[in-house]
């Protein structure tokens, strides 16, 4: 179990959830603040399903989502942008479910059983997730204003997965490679974030009782 | 001393916190259950990963079955294909759509009015209440109804 790329896919799925959620009230349709709330939901409980891979039977999922300096997360830095724009917001889910996908296909393969299984369940989940992208892309993939969020993403999206896979995702996209922004470097609006997110853990260490 | 099929009837009787029409057998998500010397071991998956109801659900079948040792499994034992016909039928009744089996829906795209039965039916939303759910439309009976999805 490769444990550093599962770190990143549970990092990437527990803040886009965060960040997507942002819509949760204010998306511009009622159908898409349902959609996001929802697709959020799911990103969320895909990230907790890995940390609690990573962390055992007895470990503590929590302590591994929440207790790490914001420098410690492997997400990359595509999900950390603060996108409260409509056509970056849609670029953004478009580009990096094309990559969540090649991603998950090659965990699917995974030689340990338990990725592989995890793997699996995440995907059919991911369908429906790719359907409303691929849905959003149709309408937008004309209108110049989503066309220049593509490119400005692009290199942020090509951080998403290894090397390796970089190709496929270029091909699948339409676009050349360029420099990516790789995982391991956050961008500036992270710190407030990573706040945000923390700020319950950080006030009850103990776990706070709802 | 507890036998397996009374552990199955208990847990017949624990509705689905989100449809509680169903029960948790009804819907599949009990994966086993074990007795061995008086010990009771029952393994069950969560249908959407992100289901908030899982913890409620690991606790009342703790309550309903007390003693037993309850293991969440998240692998991809679980999918929509796992509803009992008896469970479809509740679903029906209550005017959720059921799922599609997964080999129908894969290639026929065809949804069902759970109101009348037509399949002039149009996608109103992917997302719905739930995760589980989308929102659909039939034009035959002017009924919208959600449709649990097909995973």
């Amino acid at each position: 179990m490769n444990e550093q790329a599962l770190l990143g896919l549970a990092d990437d799925e527990l803040v886009l959830g965060w960040r997507d959620s942002e819509w949760t009230g204010i998306a511009p349709m009622l159908e898409e603040d349902v959609a996001f709330s929802s697709i959020s939901q799911n990103e969320i409980g895909h990230a907790r399903a890995v940390y609690d891979l990573l962390v055992g039977e007895d470990g503590d999922a929590d302590a591994l989502a929440f207790d790490r300096r914001p420098e410690e997360y492997r997400c990359a830095p595509l999900v950390e942008l603060h996108l409260l724009e409509w056509a970056h917001t849609i670029a953004r889910r478009w580009l990096y479910e094309v990559a969540d996908e090649i991603r998950v296909t090659s965990l699917k393969a995974d030689s340990d059983s338990a990725v592989a299984g995890l793997a699996a369940k995440i995907d059919r989940e991911e369908a429906y997730h790719r359907m409303h992208a691929e849905m959003w892309h149709g309408r937008l993939r004309d209108e110049p204003r989503f066309q220049a969020a593509v490119e400005e993403l692009w290199p942020y999206a090509l951080g998403v997965l290894p090397a390796e896979l970089r190709g496929e995702l270029a091909t699948r996209v339409g676009l050349a490679e360029v420099e990516p922004v790789e995982r391991g470097t956050h961008v500036d609006d992270w710190p407030s974030l990573w706040d945000e997110m923390t700020m319950v853990r950080r006030s009850a260490p103990a776990g706070a009782q709802w | 001393m507890v036998a397996e099929a009374q552990v199955w009837e208990a847990l017949d009787e624990i509705p689905d916190p989100e449809i509680p029409v169903v029960s948790l057998v009804d819907l599949g998500v009990i994966r086993s259950v074990d007795v061995e010397e008086g010990q009771v071991r029952i393994e069950f998956t969560p249908t959407f990963l992100g289901c908030p109801a899982l913890e409620f659900m690991k606790r009342a079948i703790e309550e309903k079955v007390p003693g037993a040792e309850v293991k969440v499994i998240q692998d991809d034992s679980w999918s929509t294909d796992k509803i009992t016909p008896a469970g479809r039928e509740k679903l029906r009744a209550a005017g959720f759509a059921p799922p599609a089996p997964r080999l129908v829906q894969l290639q026929s795209q065809v949804h069902r009015c759970p109101y009348c039965g037509s399949t002039e039916t149009k996608l109103e939303n992917i997302f719905g209440p739930t995760p589980c759910r989308s929102l659909r439309y039939c034009e035959s009976c002017r009924q919208p109804f959600e449709q649990f999805k097909t995973i």
